[in-house]
């Protein structure tokens, strides 16, 4: 492994980039306003359809905002950043084993896919120490096997096949156009195969909670706390946010009282909530900002006041 | 990965769950302390937290770290009523001597306590950690001798165990503090006083 220190986000993404091309597993992380920085990078490596791995740990906004937790950027990772029609593989880690297992998991679809891949985590699992229990470390991959896992590499060019160009410029309408369309067949197929989600007592729930990252664990508290008290509550956590869990959440939608999207921030991924309960149930929403972060107890009361349970 | 209301008896069922606040100065070990007991609860084979308060007071302000050790997967890292309050300055008293639950225990360091803990429906000792510390001959020693005074009242984790912790989190090169560290220890156990039982 080699760790650079780049001297700004910019060029820590473009050092991505680069790196990238040549077929090489390549990482960076910041928080907040430093993946504001990067994102016409990542635009760029989604564009050239190549592998990376990108942490950004959330932290409040907007502008320089706070150092404390957030969760207020899951519209700009989630739906683009960067300009052009793209998208970003978006893992939600809700603990430190998770941050530890997303990034092996995340260059795996990352070279899958040729895609950029963003583990979007908050200030509370970037600062949290828990138990983690590792893995043997993979080996370094040999020149050989990055021939073999990214054929389309900068690698040096052999007699035997054409030059690999890596870019993401196309002047011609005609050739953009195509391109822009194998781009939606390649999201489509992640759509169809990746999304990954888990459940938490929702097999007899009535009402429903869906919140990521640390806002799920937070939630599973909640949940013990309603369950407790005789109300059937759940919890569905999204651990992929693009592809995210539209159909699962449809099929509970049909059947719960009510849903509500529990977020720190004011009100991002309800959107994609209320598009997959598509009206069959109501869709609430509570959530915490500048830093601030819910209790289990603060949330158990909103929720009684969203389904008039008080 | 889905977990079902079948899970609920095992929650239920479950035998052990410590949630503890230390909270004190930047400088008192505060942090540190949290950690060591992580690190040992680890050793005892309990899953564990670690939640510091971060931010502007960690330059020099106000510090505080939320230790959860429990036999099942914890959910939330976040609480607001602990089981144990371990506390080490008069702003951290005002501020979680009314978090600790009915029952639960309250430890603090009297050294520049003005305002002592007035609870009666929960248990409460102190320690004289600055003292502990002189006894041991290093000030650096002092967040051990309260984590000793914590462990008397709470041996929610063996000495044996908290020693495989304190190798776990002081760095090799200092290998050889791990005696002196664990004497600390000790001595908080020995000489911390009971103010309130119930």
């Amino acid at each position: 492994m080699v760790v650079l220190q780049a001297e700004s986000e910019t060029s820590s993404i473009n050092m991505i980039y680069g790196g990238a091309s040549c077929g090489k597993k390549v990482m960076t992380s910041s928080s907040s306003p430093g993946i504001s920085l990067m994102c016409e990078g990542i635009s760029y490596i989604a564009g050239a359809e190549l592998p990376c791995v990108v942490v950004d740990v959330m932290r409040g906004g907007p502008g320089l905002g706070t150092i404390q937790p957030s969760q207020s950027d899951y519209n700009q990772i989630v739906k683009g950043g960067g300009h052009g029609d793209y998208h970003n593989i978006v893992l939600a880690p809700a603990s430190a084993q998770d941050m530890y297992d997303f990034v092996d998991w995340g260059f795996e679809l990352a070279f899958k896919y040729r895609n950029p891949v963003v583990i979007l985590a908050d200030g509370i699992i970037g600062q949290m120490m828990e138990k983690v229990e590792m893995h043997e470390m993979k080996p370094r991959r040999t020149a050989e096997e990055i021939l073999k896992v990214a054929p389309w590499a900068t690698t040096g060019k052999p007699a035997t096949r054409e030059r690999n160009i890596i870019t993401s410029l196309s002047l011609d309408a005609d050739i953009q156009e195509k391109f822009n369309r194998k781009l939606k067949n390649k999201y489509e197929v992640i759509e169809e195969n990746e999304v990954k989600f888990s459940e938490y007592m929702t097999d007899d729930a009535e009402y429903v909670f869906v919140a990521f990252g640390c806002s799920s664990r937070i939630c599973e508290a909640v949940v013990d706390e309603l369950r407790s008290e005789g109300i059937r509550a759940g919890l569905l956590r999204p651990i992929t946010l693009w592809p995210f869990p539209f159909s699962e959440i449809s099929g509970l939608a049909k059947k719960c009282r009510s849903m509500m999207s529990i977020e720190l921030n004011l009100g991002q991924m309800v959107h994609d909530v209320r598009l997959a309960a598509n009206g069959e149930c109501p869709v609430g929403f509570y959530g915490r900002q500048g830093g601030n972060i819910y209790t289990p107890e603060e949330i158990v009361g909103e929720f009684k006041k969203f389904n008039g349970l008080e | 990965m889905r977990r079902t209301t079948d899970d609920m008896t095992n929650l239920s069922s479950k035998k052990m769950k410590e949630e503890i606040i230390i909270a004190g100065f930047g400088g008192q070990g505060v942090l540190s302390m949290g950690k060591i007991l992580a690190y040992s609860a680890i050793m005892q084979d309990m899953e564990v937290t670690w939640m510091p308060s971060y931010g502007p007071e960690m330059r020099g302000g106000t510090a505080n770290v939320c230790v959860i050790l429990s036999d099942k997967k914890i959910g939330s890292p976040i609480v607001t009523k602990y089981d144990t309050a371990i506390i080490l300055n008069q702003q951290s008293m005002d501020k979680f001597e009314q978090t600790v639950k009915p029952g639960g225990w309250l430890v603090y360091d009297p050294s520049g306590i003005t305002r002592h803990p007035s609870r009666t429906d929960i248990n409460i000792c102190r320690i004289d950690a600055i003292e502990g510390a002189a006894r041991i001959g290093n000030s650096k020693v002092y967040n051990m001798v309260v984590l000793g005074g914590f462990l008397a009242v709470k041996p929610i984790v063996s000495l044996e165990n908290v020693e495989k912790g304190l190798g776990k989190s002081i760095p090799a090169r200092y290998s050889s503090l791990i005696p002196m560290n664990k004497a600390a220890i000790e001595d908080g156990m020995k000489h911390v006083e009971i103010v309130n039982r119930i």
